[in-house]
């Protein structure tokens, strides 16, 4: 039989090797603000944290089913439970919530209330666009592309503009099949 | 074995992995596991992206799926964490092929010693 997939990442969490939070922390802010001198758009810094995740999440995705032992996730409901329960807290020592389903059951927000990354971050007045954590959306991308699902990930409210919390919107767009490239007839 | 000679083995392995899947009379069915040959065995895993893990040993050796599974967790530490190995390239990365050496070897230890 096939282990029952764990309800929550700590058990995980408490056996891997973490480092410091504020190293984390600033570590990012280091990057973040990096990427703003080069990149000077705003827009531009955006979509680079976003690529820079999905670099992240193609590889990353592999760690977290290596050590997570979930198995397949039988529809997008359970992913986005698996995603707010284990994988924000195996990797980022936090969880989520997962809510605000439409009917199809193809979209939902991920809210996160405790955010490690933006510890000691203030947005100044000529960085109102940016989505400071737009990296978490990228990865989030790119480790649903590795498991066939092609995603959309926005930022909805964002505490560093003002709002009460952190929500993502995840919006299915397509189940790719895991079928070889052939057919019998050609 | 160079790489030429792995690269070989594994898109073989590949193929014939993907024709097991189309030709298994049961829906669903994610392709072959365990290969058992007169003088080997060949054990399969296939992780949920799509990367597959093969290791070829004496026929009725136990407890090969724990194996394959420490390997794949190597493979996320040593090689995907390896910011210069490129994804769907040959793994050259000194770090993972020492643990993965470590890892049979141990597992060699634990069975003479039984």
């Amino acid at each position: 039989m096939a282990p029952l997939a764990p309800r929550s990442g700590d058990a995980v969490f408490a056996n891997v090797e973490r480092v410091n939070a504020e190293l984390f922390t600033l570590t990012y802010g280091a990057i973040v603000r990096q990427l703003l001198t080069d990149l000077e758009e705003v827009e531009e810094v955006n979509k680079q944290l976003d690529q820079m995740g999905y670099n992240i999440g193609i590889r990353l995705i592999d760690e977290f089913l290596a050590k997570s032992n979930v198995s397949r996730c039988v529809d997008f409901k359970e992913t986005c439970d698996v995603i707010a329960k284990v994988g924000f807290k195996m990797f980022l020592g936090v969880t989520a919530t997962v809510s605000n389903w439409d009917a199809e059951g193809t979209s939902c927000s991920i809210i996160l209330e405790d955010n490690p990354l933006v510890d000691f971050v203030e947005l100044p007045d000529t960085c109102q666009g940016l989505n400071y954590c737009n990296i978490l959306s990228g990865v989030i991308r790119g480790a649903l592309e590795m498991v066939s699902m092609k995603t959309e990930i926005t930022w909805v409210r964002d505490m560093l503009h003002g709002d009460d919390a952190y929500e993502l919107r995840l919006k299915l767009l397509k189940q790719v099949p895991e079928e070889y490239p052939y057919k019998d007839d050609e | 074995m160079d790489t030429n000679d792995s690269l070989r083995l594994a898109s073989l392995w590949h193929s014939m992995h993907a024709i097991s899947q189309q030709l298994s009379p049961v829906v669903g069915c994610n392709g072959v596991e365990l290969l058992q040959a007169d003088n080997f065995d060949l054990h399969c895993f296939q992780s949920l992206t799509g990367t597959k893990f093969f290791v070829v040993c004496e026929p009725g050796m136990l407890h090969m799926e724990a194996l394959l599974k420490v390997i794949y967790e190597l493979y996320t530490d040593y090689v995907l964490k390896n910011p210069f190995y490129e994804m769907e390239m040959p793994i050259r990365c000194e770090l993972f092929d020492l643990n993965l050496t470590q890892v049979i070897q141990k597992d060699r230890v634990s069975l003479l010693g039984r």
